[in-house]
């Protein structure tokens, strides 16, 4: 019997066992940021501990960043926090990449654009997000502060073993069907607790055919499912995009390098502990209605009436989410009117994101009324966008083009809804108060979807606003 | 570094229902700017329990009757998307020492083992039954017992589960596991040493 990627990862960083179902844990590679570290090297000074090995940790700044100007005078408890965390990676020897670096970013964007996600490894970092990273063949997860401590002091953590479900999807999506809606359709399937106990590895044809920024996005989102990790099995892609960068083996250790990241890859006899099966047609552009990520439809579905819910639990949960985003139910998503546009985050975020964004959005305009910003995921992305001159469409179309940031994904920065404002979002995480109001409420779906309904004001279907028929895409 | 043996939690409780508690509502990010955990004492759950103007909005965890809880009672998943301990950190520092609720996320779940406050399930009818339970009588003293996994409170005992790890964890005061981790250098260095870096 094979065995999955990630056993052979679990094993190949299990340091040992302690002695009551809990394995000690290598961390290959350390992502830090400014809001879940400053505590964690706190502790290690308390302890009087030290970073056991600097150059397997990161840092950067993402959550707090203002992205109309990156540099704008911080506000005191941000200030604070940002000058924490340049104390923290002076003193212990930590690798920065902050905001005169030119390679500053979101770390689930930087790490990859820097070539230090890697196949084969155990990545971590305090932030639930970190699933990203397993779209180039690594488990990749997020950790309390408390682990990033131990994580800064010895390199590993306590951790329990998961089961592994594997999600097939096979085919080609529609036109109009992103890896956007394979996250939300996924979620919608397994709900929001679905993969609790499970790391998810994703194959299947749809995700063989995927750019890596594609995987990304449903690695990012595995999360939202409940599954702490989600990954795809290493190949010619990922190590297509690996070479060259920064921090990936250089030529003369190329050859060894994608060796023995093949050999991480999942057998073909591999056991699996769940397996689901998905038809990539099936798949329709989605949008949330609710208050959890699970609660999604396609755009040509009706918001669920709770009165035809199957049991009481869900109809109260139903009956909540709709009290909060002053939805009636059994009416159509299509037309929900928006006030804010969003399109960004460590979910679609990178230059393939705003390329095909842009490409749908050029020669349209933003409805009177709507406030739009596009806001890149990292420094660099940025510069790619503006090579290509994506962020004059995106500004001759009506949106903002915004520096660097986690912006409106998690309103920690002062991009935030105001009152009981409506965003159309790119965002993973629709939740009650997320993006920065407490009555404020989110629409997840793809950025093409954001754009639609920016141009139209409500939730529209982004394949009648720009006429797509398949064979007009950026990415085509 | 000795640590407390959490065997048995007494306590009143006050129950929060609903299922896909996340972990924004349970510390707003405004609040994770902080470069300690010091000042999160009273911030949980705080956009429900005010309305934005800042007015008390009536929330079970500003009723009177339920002031000095100490163990919450949800529905599933609890503590489910962002990984902030900011959020169990919030519980545990207005008062917490214990979560009875159907199902938690991962990650809240560990972090919340970590700092010594067990998440224990249950099922929905029980947590139900305690729920009407100190709706009734919220002085109802209840007693969560690490080595049974029962709830027991007036004359109904219940069953709960947690995964055995954490019990061990917990109930052998080793649930921070920063000492045990140290204690292994020579392996860690060892295993390092296999596993190029970038």
């Amino acid at each position: 019997m094979g065995k999955t990627l990630y056993q052979k990862i679990w094993d190949a960083h299990t340091v040992g066992s302690l002695g009551d179902g809990r394995t000690q844990l290598f961390i290959g590679t350390h992502l830090i940021h400014e809001v879940t570290s400053p505590q964690a090297f706190g502790m290690i000074r308390d302890l009087g501990l030290q970073v056991k090995y600097p150059h397997r940790t990161f840092a950067t700044v993402d959550h707090i960043v203002p992205t109309v100007d990156q540099n704008a005078p911080a506000d005191p408890l941000a200030a604070e926090m940002m000058d924490a965390l340049r104390r923290n990676a002076d003193d212990f020897g930590v690798t920065y990449f902050d905001l005169s670096s030119g390679k500053q970013g979101i770390v689930h964007v930087v790490g990859p654009e820097q070539g230090i996600t890697q196949p084969g490894t155990t990545i971590a970092c305090g932030d639930s997000h970190t699933a990203t990273h397993g779209a180039f063949g690594a488990i990749a997860f997020g950790i309390g502060t408390t682990q990033v401590r131990d994580v800064l002091a010895t390199q590993t953590i306590a951790m329990e073993s998961l089961k592994v479900r594997l999600i097939k999807v096979d085919g080609q999506l529609k036109p109009g069907v992103y890896a956007k809606d394979v996250a939300l359709d996924i979620i919608r399937r397994l709900g929001a607790n679905g993969g609790i106990g499970y790391a998810y590895e994703y194959g299947g044809s749809t995700f063989d055919n995927f750019s890596m920024e594609e995987r990304m996005t449903v690695c990012n989102m595995s999360i939202e499912g409940g599954a702490r990790c989600g990954y795809v099995n290493p190949d010619e892609k990922t190590f297509a995009f690996l070479k060259g960068r920064p921090y990936a083996p250089g030529e003369v250790e190329w050859d060894a390098a994608v060796e023995r990241w093949q050999s991480f890859a999942s057998d073909p006899d591999a056991a699996y502990d769940d397996l689901i099966e998905i038809d990539a047609a099936d798949i329709e552009p989605t949008v949330t209605w609710g208050v959890s990520p699970d609660q999604g439809i396609s755009i040509s579905e009706t918001i669920p009436d709770p009165a035809e819910a199957g049991s009481e639990a869900l109809r109260a949960s139903y009956q909540e989410a709709l009290d909060y985003m002053q939805l009636p139910g059994g009416t159509p998503i299509k037309g929900v009117k928006i006030d804010v546009a969003f399109i960004g985050s460590c979910t679609n975020g990178r230059l393939r994101d705003f390329r095909e964004a842009a490409h749908f959005l050029k020669g349209h305009r933003v409805a009177p009324g709507v406030k739009a910003i596009a806001v890149p995921g990292s420094q660099i992305t940025a510069v790619q966008c503006e090579q290509e001159g994506l962020d004059r469409i995106f500004e001759e179309a009506g949106f903002e083009w915004r520096a660097a940031g986690c912006s409106m994904c998690l309103a920690m920065n002062p991009d935030k809804l105001v009152g009981d404002q409506v965003c159309a979002s790119s965002s993973n995480r629709n939740f009650k108060g997320r993006q920065g109001s407490p009555i404020g409420r989110t629409l997840l779906m793809s950025p093409v979807m954001v754009c639609a309904a920016a141009v139209k004001g409500e939730v529209a279907d982004a394949r009648e606003v720009f006429e797509v028929d398949g064979s007009d895409s950026a990415a085509a | 570094m000795a640590l407390d043996k959490i065997i048995s939690i007494t306590g009143t409780a006050v129950h929060l229902p609903g299922a896909d508690i996340d972990t924004d509502r349970i510390i707003p990010a405004r609040y994770l700017k902080c470069v300690t955990f010091d000042d999160l004492a009273d911030k949980h759950f705080y956009d429900v329990r005010h309305d934005p103007e800042g007015n008390a909005t009536g929330h079970p965890l500003d009723d009177p009757r339920f002031k000095g809880a100490s163990i919450m009672l949800s529905g599933p998943n609890f503590g489910c998307g962002s990984s902030r301990e900011h959020a169990p950190q919030a519980i545990y520092r207005s008062g917490f020492r214990a979560i009875i609720a159907e199902s938690y996320a991962e990650i809240f779940f560990g972090n919340s083992t970590t700092l010594g406050m067990p998440c224990l399930s249950a099922s929905r009818e029980d947590i139900e039954v305690l729920g009407a339970a100190i709706e009734q009588a919220p002085a109802t003293a209840v007693t969560i017992d690490l080595k049974a996994m029962t709830v027991t409170f007036g004359a109904t005992t219940f069953a709960i589960t947690m995964p055995e790890s954490a019990r061990q964890a917990l109930t052998a005061g080793r649930w921070d596991p920063i000492q045990e981790l140290l204690d292994s250098e020579e392996r860690i260095r060892a295993v390092g040493k296999t596993l190029p870096y970038v």
